[in-house]
């Protein structure tokens, strides 16, 4: 399959794959402000979901309801701006209602995730995004033994603050250090909170232990991500019914506090890959 | 049984890979599986009967489930077993079926602790005498290794927890779960099948990214036929320690925990605020019992466990 798959896929110059051992931290959203500055960059960016049993991109992109066409060539991945710059692909938009459940044991995720390797017509891309469900299994072998041959430029890792988070990414760290998977670096995400009454800093989930850790294992810190209600809020507007080109994600997004601080991280990211 | 019997790739009348037909059936002609199905091991699982005697001296077997990561499953789980065990006449059980992403021995301030074998199997590692806790976390020799297991080893761990461990007598058995719809879900349903499972709490956040994933899990249970106890919002807003003024964290857009229960028509069980003290009792095992001090949030807790109680 490696060689088909490296033709099929010679159109996408990077891939990085979002990774986390927790639940929760904000993989999805990371994954999707990591697009969307991106795209606000002048790149064309694709978004790989392989979260089969709770795919949020879908609605991260206020695309719910939307379906995948099949064409001669394969899928179609779904747009989710005005210029088509960024497209994506998820279980979410194969499924009859939003609703359904997705039971699935591993061999049957695994021959998803392969098809969606193989089948999805991604066209030329600056950057393919995989934005993966929590822990260290199934799909997490699966996609790092198929991409294995054409090298993917490596894995973004998110945790938040708390020592329950951290326990689990540590894990996830040894996992890529395992399959020989090239770590970009840490972002610690709901990184402190600012009470808008009183402007004190309150350190919901503690505070720093993402950038130790990035320490302690050699790797790059990326950065912080403050928590800031606004990006579920933003969410939201986008997927309403009556959601305009006023309210398309990308315009809302790149006019929001959390782009000035997100932008900054994909600089890192982007000179990381491109050099 | 299950839900997931007939392989995607299978042809229409395929008799299902684990019956005694699978493979030879004239249906498997030709089928891509027709080689693993006749010769996989048939006939009903030789763990089963074991699990049902390991089990029938369990009372009550409470899956603590929610599609969504990061809710906060593990610290309900823990914080409802400190909360039954609080009742010393009260015997209870906590077992981790997460074995990527095992969190209960941090959370309940077990870390570093071991499991031992005796003759009558692993015995768990007790937090006091009438709660004892089992997880994957006991088992590795470096707590940051990770655990690359596919699904069948996954599943292999977990009957073991169900068959090998010295449980003994208990009134109370809360299954902390990972998140999502997949094997570790279908093989504890499964397993426990014919001991009967008293039901599920869902644990879901307010905002409609985790309600999505948490309205599958609920269609999921249906699938099984697992009942549910009651929907359970947690981090639902934030009350200052500074200046008390309360504020939104993840907005309740569609409605929150409340509404999902309504139109699921399930009991809604409560809402957890966020509370930043809760990562503290993970470092000072003496805070175990992170009792909230806010009478409401108290009698979430206690009003839970009478709920389930009758
Ligand atoms: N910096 C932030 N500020 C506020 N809310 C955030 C932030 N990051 C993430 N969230 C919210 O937290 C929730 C969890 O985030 P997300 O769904 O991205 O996590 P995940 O790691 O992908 O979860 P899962 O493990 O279930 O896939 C979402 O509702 C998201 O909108
Ligand atoms: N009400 C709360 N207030 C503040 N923090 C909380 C609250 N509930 C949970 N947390 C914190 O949120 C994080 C996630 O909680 P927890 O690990 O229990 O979730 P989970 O659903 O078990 O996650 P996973 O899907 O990874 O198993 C933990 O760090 C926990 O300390
Ligand atoms: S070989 Fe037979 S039993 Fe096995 S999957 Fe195919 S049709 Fe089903
Ligand atoms: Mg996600
Ligand atoms: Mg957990």
């Amino acid at each position: 399959m490696a060689d088909t798959l490296a033709t099929h896929l010679a159109g996408i110059k990077h891939i990085i794959i979002v990774l986390s051992g927790k639940g929760g931290v904000g993989k999805s959203s990371i994954t999707t402000q990591l697009a969307l500055c991106l795209v606000q960059g002048g790149n064309k960016v694709g978004i790989l979901d392989i979260d089969l049993t709770g795919p949020s991109i879908p609605h991260m992109l206020g695309l719910d309801g939307k379906q995948v066409h099949q064409a001669s060539s394969g899928w179609v991945p779904v747009f989710a701006d005005e210029n088509q710059n960024l497209c994506c692909m998820s279980i979410g938009f194969l499924l009859q209602s939003k609703n359904d459940s997705v039971v699935w044991r591993g061999p049957k995720k695994n021959a998803m995730i392969k098809q969606f390797l193989t089948d999805v017509c991604w066209g030329e891309l600056d950057y393919l995004i995989i934005d993966t469900p929590p822990g260290t299994s199934d799909e997490h072998i699966s996609i790092a033994e198929y991409l294995k041959d054409i090298n993917p430029d490596g894995a973004v890792i998110v945790t938040t603050p708390q020592s329950v988070a951290l326990a689990d990414v540590r894990k996830e760290l040894n996992f890529c250090k395992k399959v020989k998977l090239p770590i970009l670096g840490v972002i610690e995400n709901m990184s402190g909170y600012v009470c808008p009454h009183c402007e004190e800093c309150t350190n919901l989930f503690s505070t720093g232990g993402g950038e130790a850790m990035a320490q302690e294992f050699g790797v790059e810190f990326l950065g912080r991500v403050p928590i800031d209600p606004s990006l579920t809020i933003m969410i939201e507007k986008s997927n309403d019914d009556n959601a305009t080109l006023e309210n398309e994600l990308i315009k809302m997004y790149t006019e929001s506090n959390l782009y000035k601080v997100f932008n900054k991280i994909t600089d890192k990211i982007v000179a990381k890959v491109t050099t | 049984m299950a839900v997931n019997e007939k392989p995607e790739n299978a042809p229409e009348h395929c008799p299902g890979p684990s019956t005694e037909q699978a493979g030879k059936a004239s249906a498997c002609q030709g089928c891509p599986n027709q080689n693993i199905c006749a010769t996989a091991p048939k006939g009903p699982d030789p763990a089963l009967p074991l699990i049902k005697e390991r089990m029938s001296s369990v009372k009550h077997k409470i899956l603590i489930l929610s599609g969504k990561g990061g809710v906060g499953k593990s610290t309900f789980t823990s914080q409802l077993g400190f909360a039954f065990s609080n009742d010393e006449n009260i015997q209870v059980g906590v077992m981790d079926i997460d074995v990527c992403g095992p969190s209960i021995p941090k959370i309940m301030g077990l870390d570093g602790e071991q499991i031992h074998q005796s003759l009558s199997g692993w015995s768990p590692v007790y937090v006091q005498d009438n709660l004892g806790v089992m997880s994957i976390g006991f088992m590795l020799s470096n707590p940051d290794d990770a655990v690359i297991w596919r699904g069948p080893k996954k599943n292999g761990l977990i009957k073991q927890f169900l068959k090998d461990v010295d449980w003994g007598d208990l009134d109370y058995m809360l299954i902390d779960t990972p998140p999502g719809t997949s094997d570790e879900h279908l093989s504890i349903t499964q397993c426990l099948k014919e001991s009967g499972i008293d039901g599920a709490i869902i644990i879901t956040t307010p905002q409609e990214v985790a309600i999505q994933d948490v309205r599958r899990e609920i269609d999921f249970c249906r699938k099984v036929k697992l009942p549910i106890l009651g929907i359970v919002e947690n981090m639902s807003g934030f009350v200052c320690p500074n200046c008390k003024g309360e504020s939104i964290i993840f907005a309740p857009t569609t409605g929150g925990g409340k509404k999902l229960a309504e139109d699921e028509k399930v009991p809604f069980l409560g809402s957890i605020p966020l509370d930043p003290r809760i990562d503290k009792l993970t470092k000072s095992p003496q805070d175990k019992y992170f009792l909230p001090s806010s009478p409401e949030s108290l009698h979430n807790f206690l009003g839970l466990q009478t709920s389930i109680k009758h």
